[in-house]
């Protein structure tokens, strides 16, 4: 093989550029700094969110977007979950009632992720707890 | 006294609770978690319509209508008036109703200022031309809808609107809301962003509450009055049997349904 030292060193290069993410993210404790959700003591609703916390952890978006579809486009506002408690539709009041800490709550799983979800362009997060 | 020794007790219980719950009474209170109850009994109607008694509307009337709109809905105002964004606004006679520019118009509607707001068409322009559905008519009450989360910003709807009544969000709308004051914003309804196109929606958000539109709220002269068109025993069908009215542009064929005596 002609040049062996310099094709391995460039393919050295290439693995390390490549996997830069991954190690520089590891090195610098990035990677250890898992979500660390603060959720509401809330007394409004027994401690308890519209559907099981399993639920809302992979699919509180598609709730969300029915919900969405369901306030503005078919003119429904109540949701009765699947154990009769009622609730008003809405995210930014009803969500954010007990959710009151977007920061320590929405914000961990979602900057965690790399996800950017355009909700607050518009809706106003609430203030925080006192 | 009308101050009886049962109610003293009351407020006394209430005040202990309140101080021994301490920071947790103001958290609570601080949590406003909408209740079902006042959306168990909105208010509906066929084909909702406005009445605007112009005889009645006062000065006082602009101000209190626009500012409750305009607090309610996060309504943004800028300086240049080419970025300015209405829901209800203000114009002369003429402008309101250009095929009613007789010649020697008494003085009194000469000058007449007309608070003017979408007219909720029976024949919407602007909704055939939304490319993406994010404006409609409701089939249940005429109310012409926006659904910002659908909207591109495309402003086909602002070239067909031939009333003026929408606008559209040049600028990122939050700072400008209240004098860019977070703490003045109502907490209770979103802001737009920019890119999206905005205008009455005869407050249906108040309407699934069993409320009236904040603009009838506030008008304390009564000149605004509400109603469903399809209800003979309305008040706005009373109000349109009783006195002459006219409509914007009615010959466009748009069938709009905000109606003013004049």
């Amino acid at each position: 093989m002609f040049d062996a030292p310099k094709v391995i060193l460039g393919i050295i290069l290439f693995v390390a550029v490549a996997t830069f993410p991954i190690w520089f993210n590891g090195a610098s404790g990035k990677v250890d700094n898992v979500p660390n959700l603060v959720y509401p003591d809330s007394t409004v609703y027994g401690n308890q969110c519209v559907l099981d916390a399993a639920y809302m952890k992979h699919s509180h978006m598609d709730l969300l977007n029915q919900w969405r579809d369901d306030v503005v486009r078919r003119g429904e506002r109540i949701y009765e979950a699947p154990d009769g408690r009622r609730y008003v539709m809405s995210l930014q009041n009803t969500c954010m009632g007990c959710h009151t800490e977007k920061a320590k709550f929405c914000d961990q799983c979602h900057d965690y992720l790399g996800v950017k979800p355009y909700c607050w362009q518009c809706h106003i997060e609430p203030q925080g707890s006192f | 006294m009308s101050f009886e020794r049962r109610e003293f007790l009351k407020l006394a219980g209430i005040s202990t609770l309140l101080g021994l719950a301490g920071k947790g009474s103001v958290q609570a209170l601080a949590q406003k978690v909408p209740e079902v109850p006042p959306y168990e009994r909105p208010l509906t109607a066929k084909r909702w319509a406005m009445v605007i008694d112009l005889r009645r509307w006062t000065e006082q009337d602009s101000r209190d209508c626009i500012r409750a709109c305009n607090e309610m809905h996060n309504v943004p105002q800028f300086d240049n008036p080419k970025d300015e964004v209405k829901w209800i606004w203000m114009e002369d006679f003429e402008h309101s109703f250009p095929s009613q520019e007789n010649h020697f118009l008494s003085a009194e509607y000469h000058h007449k200022q007309v608070p003017l707001l979408c007219n909720h068409c029976d024949n919407p322009p602007c909704t055939r031309v939304c490319p993406t559905q994010a404006t409609w008519r409701r089939e249940q009450d005429g109310i012409v809808m926006m659904d910002w989360h659908r909207c591109i910003g495309c402003r086909y709807c602002i070239a067909a609107c031939p009333y003026g009544s929408r606008s559209f969000n040049w600028r990122d709308p939050r700072p400008h809301i209240q004098g860019g004051d977070p703490n003045r914003l109502n907490r209770e309804f979103p802001t737009r962003e920019r890119g999206v196109v905005e205008k009455c929606t005869f407050c249906e958000e108040r309407l699934s509450q069993g409320r009236p539109p904040a603009c009838v709220e506030a008008c304390r002269s009564g000149a605004m009055a509400f109603g469903d068109l399809e209800d003979p025993n309305s008040e706005v069908r009373h109000l349109l049997h009783e006195n002459y009215s006219i409509r914007r542009k009615p010959g466009l064929g748009t069938q709009p349904e905000v109606y003013y005596l004049v």
